[in-house]
């Protein structure tokens, strides 16, 4: 049995009288990828975090090897040799990779920060891990996400640190990049590191773990070695219920052609002809800078196409900004949910009745009588319309931010990751409610970077590769084909 | 930190970093201010006068000083993303404290300087406090501090006051060539600052609470002792301007720093060396060419005999269209 470096025992903490954790146990051994998962509000970051020093546990010990420690602040945790990977980035985009790295730790040298050691280590650090194409001098701004990823991991590594735990790693990165960080990780591993790994993608949970461990409303269910589990007893256990088929089917025939797209491109996209019918959910493949969400964004309006038609209903649009774009009917729901979708420190019904404000006129812009049976509709789970966003899970923002869109009844809705980093129940709710609106008439676009939700919901895919559309393929396809697609490898294969 | 320190050389035959040569403001406010001399050249040439001959060096030098040493203070406090209001009133009661202090005794020069120094960093090390431990807003806070000098200057005093030997005025008279002696200490303590901020982990430091202080706090950095730092740095450099315009003036007054509006002056001279007012970004020797930029400007526009309330367009002009032209600089850089 491999080493134990850290042992937490019977953790408990409230906020404002809220308990959040209800006495977790978890234990990190070196050389291993332990996962921790559980739906959203399970606690799992806020265990997080106590490991990391942010939080105060209110009761229970933290034990690295065999000696009692507690932390006040984020440096005691990583002067133990624990490092996390935030679900959100810590870096500096504007500084280099370099000073991000040794933020808070510059190695000094008469005086003065030793900028060629700092570039050196760097460098050894990133080679080390594998990772020979990020220059220790650029700036992050520069990079990619996934990128950035590795260069926040080459930060934990930095301090020395034998335990790193992840908080939803791959959230923000598309399927090609994924397997990047799993190789990654599993480096880490044999490197005897131990790895403590939060995840909703239960995929890589069974990829990559030895051991899972279950939490639920903030109390321990269970840990138990991966081989012994399935991923339905894994589910059962995380739900407390067995779940339903995850997608819904179809319900409608696909009706008339809502929005057709003739030979249109820009900066980023070249030549698309598509068109997405009334009642149907269209997917949208692709590699991170494949043009997935490029399209998304010039159909929006964001940055709009500079060559070719759009049709809507078979009428020539000319969608020049965000604002006509909302006025033809056409919804955004962002990948960025909290950058973009949201103002976070508005209420629900501000947020709910941004775009009706914003895009229409006179009475229509005023009224609100219908935002009750509006947020019941996106199945908003709130303490009432005056909460604000911010202190909402990400599955409740999230149809928040469905719901804004609802109020303005769209024609057509784009939505970007609908169900990056929420919990299995809010996603089946928001798969339920696409397909729904679809039922209803409006025409989706739906991109997703994990295959099987992208595979399960559509209606029809179609694969990008840099900025053109490389195929289409039928509901059903399979990932390989899709892939296949994706990377270039087999144009125009029908799966 | 184990392996730093022992291999900068294996380092050396990997890289050959491609350094693509980028506009940043630093440079563009060196252009600018080139673009300036040359095109105020001509039309003072035009009335017949020369802008840069020995006259007009030393004016703009002389004005740059000033401004020069709040504004680089300044910088500090905006890398880090905090501000600095109170500075203005700061000048004048530093003027006033060194001053009096002196009373005309030339053996009371030093501890004169020192206390005025030690009133100022004092003075840092309140904002600092209050808006790190109390978590005011910096613009409120410092604001607030500002309308306390300004307080108790108004009640004590309704003029100059105090006395600076004549030994100490050459501080602020002596020079040279054209280049005034106090303007070579405005140069040097920006040469420190530039180091503090771009070689030492609390420069460093500074950036990083700039850019995003949670990110800061969760690396490991104590951000409330570096914007108390900032500030305190700021405020003595503040302090010094005082002192220099004791020296110049003969006497402390006590409006003398916000007659010229150092407050906003400086601020607006780190704008335009290319910093932003949200923090993480900026420098030292951008605000210099910033500071240098406001100066050449007031010059070409006495030689020119220029309504003053057209010069103040033109100044509100200037700030304008660099902070545009940055922005949009910043917008197109933008990866996605």
């Amino acid at each position: 049995m491999n080493e134990v470096l850290v042992r937490l025992v019977g953790i408990t903490k409230s906020f404002l009288g809220v308990p959040v954790l209800r006495g977790v146990d978890l234990d990190l051994r070196a050389g291993e990828v332990h996962a921790l998962v559980g739906e959203n509000g399970a606690g799992k970051s806020t265990l997080l975090k106590v490991l990391a020093g942010i939080h105060r546990p209110d009761s229970g010990r933290i034990l690295v090897g065999d000696r009692e420690v507690t932390f006040a602040a984020p440096r005691d945790a990583q002067d133990a040799g624990i490092a996390i990977i935030h679900q959100e980035f810590n870096l500096l985009p504007h500084r280099t990779v370099a000073e991000n790295v040794f933020l808070g730790r510059e190695p000094v040298r008469r005086g003065q920060v030793d900028r060629r050691a700092m570039t050196a280590e760097t460098r050894r650090l990133l080679e080390w891990v594998g990772e020979y194409g990020i220059e220790p001098d650029s700036e992050v701004a520069r990079l990619s996400v996934a990128r950035r990823q590795v260069v926040e991991i080459v930060k934990a590594l930095s301090t020395e640190a034998k335990v790193v735990a992840m908080d939803e790693p791959t959230a923000a990165l598309a399927d090609g990049e994924v397997e990047l960080l799993r190789d990654l990780v599993r480096r880490l591993r044999h490197r005897g590191i131990a790895i403590l790994y939060v995840s909703h993608r239960l995929r890589e949970v069974f990829d990559l773990s030895q051991r899972i461990t279950v939490l639920k409303d903030g109390a321990f269910v269970s840990c138990s070695p991966t081989e012994e589990l399935s991923s339905g007893q894994l589910v059962r256990q995380m739900v407390g219920r067995p779940l339903e088929a995850l997608y819904p089917a179809p319900a409608s025939v696909p009706g008339e052609v809502r929005l057709a797209v003739r030979g249109a491109g820009n900066g980023r996209l070249r030549d698309l002809t598509f068109d997405v019918a009334a009642g149907e959910i269209v997917g949208l493949a692709g590699l991170q800078g494949s043009g997935r969400s490029a399209i998304a964004r010039a159909i929006s309006g964001v940055e709009p196409f500079t060559t070719g038609v759009l049709e809507l209903d078979g009428e020539p649009a000319k969608i020049t900004g965000p604002r006509s774009a909302v006025r033809h009917g056409i919804g955004y729901v962002t990948e960025d949910r909290k950058g973009e979708g949201l103002a976070l420190r508005q209420s629900v019904r501000d947020n709910a009745l941004l775009v009706r404000r914003a895009a229409l006129r006179g009475a229509a812009a005023r009224h609100h009588a219908d935002l009750g049976s509006l947020l019941k509709s996106v199945a908003v789970v709130a303490r009432g319309p005056h909460q604000e966003v911010q202190y909402l899970s990400g599955g409740n923002q999230q149809k928040v931010v469905l719901g804004k869109w609802l109020a303005v009844s769209p024609r057509v809705l784009i939505v970007d990751e609908p169900t990056r980093g929420i919990d299995v129940g809010a996603k089946q709710t928001i798969y339920q409610l696409l397909r729904k609106l679809a039922a209803d008439g409006v025409a989706i676009l739906m991109i997703a970077s994990e295959l099987p939700e992208l595979l399960g919901m559509s209606d029809r895919v179609l694969v990008m590769h840099d900025g053109a559309i490389a195929g289409e393929l039928p509901a059903g396809a399979s990932e390989e084909a899709v892939m296949g697609l994706a990377t270039g490898h087999r144009m125009g294969e029908v799966g | 930190m184990s392996a730093v320190g022992d291999k900068p050389r294996l380092a050396r035959h990997a890289t050959t970093p491609v350094r693509r040569f980028a506009i940043t403001p630093t440079i563009t406010v060196y252009l600018a201010l080139a673009a300036l001399l040359v095109i105020g050249s001509v039309l003072v040439g035009a009335q017949g006068g020369v802008l840069l001959d020995e006259g007009g060096v030393l004016n703009i030098l002389t004005r740059s000083t000033v401004l020069g040493l709040v504004a680089v203070g300044q910088t500090m406090v905006i890398v880090t993303g905090s501000l600095d209001l109170s500075v203005a009133y700061l000048v004048g009661l530093c003027s006033l404290v060194a001053a009096e202090t002196m009373a005309g005794r030339p053996s009371m020069i030093v501890p004169g300087v020192l206390l005025a120094l030690a009133v100022a960093a004092a003075v840092g090390l309140v904002n600092g406090f209050v808006i790190t431990v109390l978590k005011a807003n910096a613009f409120i806070a410092t604001l607030g501090v500002a309308l306390i000098l300004r307080g108790y200057l108004e009640h004590n005093y309704t003029g100059p006051a105090g006395s600076v030997p004549r030994g100490f005025q050459h501080l602020g008279y002596d020079r040279i060539g054209p280049v005034p002696v106090s303007a070579l200490l405005m140069l040097l303590i920006g040469a420190a600052l530039w180091w503090c901020l771009r070689r030492t982990r609390a420069g460093y430091h500074m950036y990083a609470v700039g850019g995003d202080s949670e990110v800061a706090r969760l690396s490991g950095v104590r951000t409330t002792r570096i914007i108390v730092t900032a500030h305190v740095l700021c405020a003595t450099t503040a302090g010094l301007a005082g002192v220099v315009l004791a020296a110049r003036l003969g006497s402390g007054a006590p409006y003398v720093g916000t007659d010229a509006g150092y407050d906003l002056e400086s601020i607006a001279a780190v704008v335009l060396g290319g910093a932003v007012l949200a923090g993480g970004r900026g420098g030292v020797v951008g605000t210099i060419g910033g500071v240098l930029i406001l100066a050449t400007l007031d010059t070409i526009f006495d030689d020119l005999a220029v309504d003053p309330f057209f010069k103040d367009v033109v100044r509100g002009v200037v700030l304008v269209a660099a902070v545009a032209l940055y922005a949009r600089h910043r917008l197109s850089g933008r990866p996605t």
